[in-house]
């Protein structure tokens, strides 16, 4: 199995999908209709490659496995791959979602459906790129070239303000990310190296890291997206198209928090302990404003998106409590909110199908119609607002036990955003799925479809069996989040100890 | 004897210029044959040099150097001079341009510019200076008819006059405080107490920032870019920027290494200058031309910043970055004259409405080249980008490398408007096919280094850094 570079070979099969897609020729619906069958044909075999490597996986493993390692710029940047436990997990999470999302546009995109296929495949290369890659400039690569199809989707298919959004997304981002860039050369002309497994073992000079570290947090905290940064993020949510949403919320957002606990803790356990009051701080503000924020949308997907804000401070908090709790609950929470947002959006996305508005007030009574859906609909909003049996409960729980641990306080505050997401959660499920029909167009609704049916089932079962059997992510990660706990609890020591 | 057979390139390309010259003249309607022989003496010139890549030699009494960067820069020089007649086209034709003279003009220019990255002696770099800029200054208003075009010469002409006048000046300066022109004599004399020596350092940078438009000398460029005949504009782009970035290597670098911190400064300013102008102020530009004229002032900047830092990795990033906007420019010039209908050249940006439903694949190529310029990866202006900001932090100037990442973020803007209105905005007619094999190779053969530059990065560094090495 070491012979074959698997990684590479997943991380890059959706390319050769895009290279059928520009060669398909033809009548616009035979275009369509080919192209909509090659994107899910290879999001499926990236899934099963994806499968193949989690069944050839080490569970008790802590370091990278599948390492594959080649020359590439002379004597500066090796072409270098590798995944352990918390990667795979989020590989598989990517690999999951997209075909999810390509039948989804496969049914609600007409104009231009083969370009936006040949986008959504990019992305889907980039983001499993980004949580292969052991080298601190490939992960740059793959981190940044992801900006180019997502400005396209949001830019192309999105809604009225699309060309406001995509440039702000687009600025935000990259104004983020060239700190970054500037910390990765200062830390190459440092350390002599980029390979990401070396500089784990290497210390990088105390009195630069904090800078570093803060070059990195610049970066993440846009993509995060933290309190006060995070004001791209609902409009990129609403102008994008469904399953541009989706895989915002479902993975984009998760490659800052995979940094966070990659580089940010494993390259500047210093910074990262002398910084954690400010994590805390600006995790705890979004958490608690952005909740209230949520509460007075008039939107649904600007709920929804604020709503992710506050998640996203859940896991920021557990990242940073350094404890084996609050690590494994971020990852978990971000598994989790990955599938339960862009459940949540896609149930946006089929109401808004038929009606073609977001306007929380337009609806009302949708489970006089559509009963399915409203069991579906609930079914995604109580995972969200993690209620036990479901999988956001476990990522909530673990991360609030890890607080415990470190601090009362923070555990305190951050248990106000369960009860706030409950608040605003159950509230948007009552103004549009129960009450009174006061719009007529509500009453000509149709129930969920088969295709919608085929989407969102596999989301549903999802979050009830890692609700139930957590274990299934737990098990994957243990080993490599006990290796950066632990790292990070002898720093905490060392430094008590000097005090 | 022996001598002679060094310049090889330079002797080629005169000889067949003047023949081309006694062609035109007794040949009637020789305007493609003259083209084409053009086009080819231009490509049969890179064998030419590339038989001697590795040849480092001194000749006529030390005043002339040959060596592997000149070599590389003398090709760089002859690919952008024979893509800006090749993706040309029709256009020439179509706006009745099609003057044997243009060729000769482009010929002789070309020469100026070998003479200006070998040049070791500061006569030798003031005559390829003005062999170059006088063959600009009459490309500029060949289009007699126009107005703008006219101006442009006029407004080229003066100003470059001008910075000649200043460049000269500071040659004398030189000359009468270290007693010679010659560039390695200028290096033994060179002391740094010397105020007058540094004021003469001070108006020859001058006179070569006019020339490749760094702020605080770019006031001709938008209005030169925009007068001129799109093709001329294409031809300013490309390889008086790599000329005269050559001459800027030389001098600094072999004449005036001893006053490295003297310059260091100015090379900074003007950098930072040339980045925060190029960036904020294509921001408002409707026109095409325009707006790369100030992409281009931007672009400099950051080929400035590799000189800045004053070392061996600098230069090789420069010398990278400057391959890589050639690359960048040839592609983006051949999209621009492709947009045409019925023999009129649009140049106004909000023309290009719906691109890319009207042409597909020209508007995928366009917008990879815009992403390419505004730096992001995986394409080559990332890298182009990233070497220098390597180089840049090697020497610890962090504040340099902010700027100038923070400029290439408020470029990016501009860069993403042209795309929005590509890809986002309603469409508009539809443009001439494009006709003609040498814009579709160019456009294609760009394109296509730009997109795939990243599986192999290693190749052009390599090169680069073997020709810096002569800096050593």
């Amino acid at each position: 199995m070491n012979e074959i570079p698997i990684l590479t070979l997943t991380t890059f099969l959706p390319l050769v999908g895009v290279l059928f897609l520009f060669l398909i020729k033809g009548q616009s619906d035979f275009v369509n209709k080919t192209s909509g069958y090659v994107a899910i044909l290879t999001s499926s075999i990236t899934f099963f490659a994806s499968i193949l490597i989690l069944i050839n996986f080490n569970y008790l493993n802590p370091d990278f496995q599948f390492v594959e390692q080649h020359d590439w710029i002379f004597n500066f940047v090796n072409y270098k791959m590798g995944i352990d436990g918390i990667s795979l997990s989020f590989i598989l999470l990517t690999t999951f979602i997209t075909p999810i999302c390509i039948l989804a546009t496969i049914n609600s995109i007409k104009n231009r459906l083969r370009e936006f296929l040949i986008a959504l495949l990019l992305m889907e290369t980039m983001m499993i790129g980004v949580f292969c890659s052991l080298d601190l400039f490939i992960f740059y690569l793959f981190f940044e070239a992801g900006l180019i199809p997502m400005f396209l989707i949001i830019g192309i298919w999105g809604g009225e303000r699309r060309v406001y959004s995509a440039f702000k997304f687009f600025l935000y981002t990259l104004f983020g990310s060239i700190f970054m860039l500037i910390s990765i050369i200062y830390i190459y002309f440092d350390a002599g190296t980029l390979d990401v497994e070396k500089l784990l073992n290497i210390q990088i000079n105390k009195d630069y890291q904090k800078y570093l570290w803060l070059g990195f947090f610049a970066s993440f905290a846009v993509k995060t997206p933290m309190w006060p940064v995070h004001t791209w993020l609902p409009d990129a949510h609403v102008e994008a198209p469904t399953s541009g949403s989706v895989i915002l919320a479902a993975i984009l957002l998760k490659m800052a928090g995979y940094g966070f606990i990659r580089f940010s803790l494993g390259l500047f356990p210093d910074a990262s302990v002398y910084f954690s009051p400010l994590i805390f701080t600006l995790s705890i503000i979004a958490i608690i404003y952005t909740s209230l924020v949520a509460l007075v949308q008039n939107d649904m997907k600007k709920l929804i998106a604020y709503s992710s804000v506050a998640h996203m401070g859940f896991v920021t908090i557990g990242i940073f409590v350094f404890n084996k709790e609050g690590i494994e609950g971020s990852i978990f929470q971000m598994i989790s909110h990955g599938i339960i947002s862009s459940a949540l959006f896609l149930c946006v996305g089929v109401v808004y199908d038929r009606l073609h508005t977001r306007e929380i007030s337009e609806y009302g009574g949708v489970v006089n119609v559509m009963p399915k859906y409203a069991v579906m609909f609930m079914v995604f909003t109580l995972g969200s607002l993690g209620l036990p049996g479901t999988s956001g409960f476990v990522g909530e729980i673990l991360v609030l036990i890890g607080s415990f641990k470190f601090n009362y306080w923070i555990a305190f505050f951050a248990a106000t955003g369960v009860i706030l997401s409950a608040c605003y959660s159950l509230w948007l499920y009552r103004r549009v799925v129960f009450g009174e029909i006061n719009n007529l167009k509500i009453k000509s609704l149709t129930d969920l479809n088969k295709n919608e049916y085929f989407i969102l089932t596999p989301l549903l079962i999802m979050t009830i069996v890692l609700g139930f059997y957590p274990s299934l992510v737990l098990d994957l990660i243990s080993s490599s989040v006990d290796k950066v706990s632990n790292n990070m609890m002898d720093y905490i020591k060392i430094v008590d100890l000097k005090k | 004897m022996i001598e002679f057979q060094n310049i090889l390139p330079e002797i080629f390309l005169t000889i067949i210029l003047l023949l081309l010259l006694i062609l035109g003249v007794y040949l009637k309607n020789s305007f493609r044959l003259i083209t084409k022989i053009t086009i080819l003496t231009l490509f049969f010139c890179i064998p030419i040099i590339y038989f001697n890549f590795d040849n480092q030699i001194y000749v006529f009494n030390n005043n002339y150097s040959i060596n592997i960067f000149s070599n590389l820069l003398k090709i760089i020089i002859l690919v952008s001079s024979a893509f800006s007649l090749i993706f040309t086209g029709q256009y020439l034709k179509r706006i009745k341009l099609d003057k044997f003279e243009y060729m000769i003009l482009i010929l002789s220019s070309t020469l100026g510019m070998f003479v200006m990255v070998s040049a070791n002696n500061l006569i030798g770099l003031y005559l390829g200076i003005e062999l170059q800029s006088l063959s600009l200054y009459v490309l500029s208003s060949i289009d007699r008819n126009s107005l703008k075009s006219s101006e442009s010469g006029v407004k080229y002409f003066v100003l470059g006059a001008l910075s000649s006048g200043l460049f000269l000046y500071g040659c004398s300066l030189i000359y009468g405080f270290t007693g010679s022109t010659n560039y390695l004599i200028i290096n033994e004399n060179f002391s740094v107490n010397n105020l007058g020596l540094i004021f003469g350092l001070v108006f020859v940078i001058v006179g070569l920032a006019f020339k490749i438009s760094a702020v605080p000398f770019h006031m001709w460029t938008p209005d030169v870019y925009e007068g001129s005949p799109t093709s001329v504009t294409a031809f300013f782009a490309l390889a008086p920027k790599v000329a005269g970035m050559g001459a800027f290597i030389q001098i600094l670098f072999i004449a005036f290494n001893g006053a490295f911190t003297e310059w260091k400064s100015i090379i900074i300013f003007i950098s930072v200058a040339s980045m925060i102008l190029g960036s904020v102020a294509a921001i408002g530009q409707t026109n095409i031309k325009r707006l790369m004229a100030y992409s281009s002032i931007g672009h400099m900047g950051y080929a400035l910043a590799g000189i800045a830092t004053g070392t061996i990795v600098g230069i090789s990033a420069t010398l990278t970055y400057i391959s890589i906007y050639v690359v960048m420019n040839i592609a983006a010039f051949t999209c621009i004259l492709f947009f045409s209908r019925n023999s009129f050249y649009f140049e106004d940006i909000r023309d290009l409405g719906g691109l890319s439903k009207n042409h597909p694949l020209v508007a995928a190529c366009f917008c990879l080249i815009l992403f390419s310029l505004a730096g992001i990866p995986p394409l080559a202006g990332f890298f182009a980008k990233f070497y220098i900001f390597k180089a840049v932090i090697e020497s610890e100037m962090y504040i340099l490398a902010i700027i100038g990442l923070l400029s290439s973020v408020i470029s990016a803007f501009y860069y993403l408007r042209v795309i929005k209105i590509m890809y986002f905005d309603q469409e508009k007619e539809k443009f001439d096919e494009m006709s003609g094999l040498g814009m579709k190779f160019s456009l294609a053969a760009s394109t296509f280094l730009i997109l795939f530059y990243f599986i192999k990065p290693s190749f052009l560094i390599n090169l680069t850094e073997i020709a810096s090495k002569v800096f050593n």
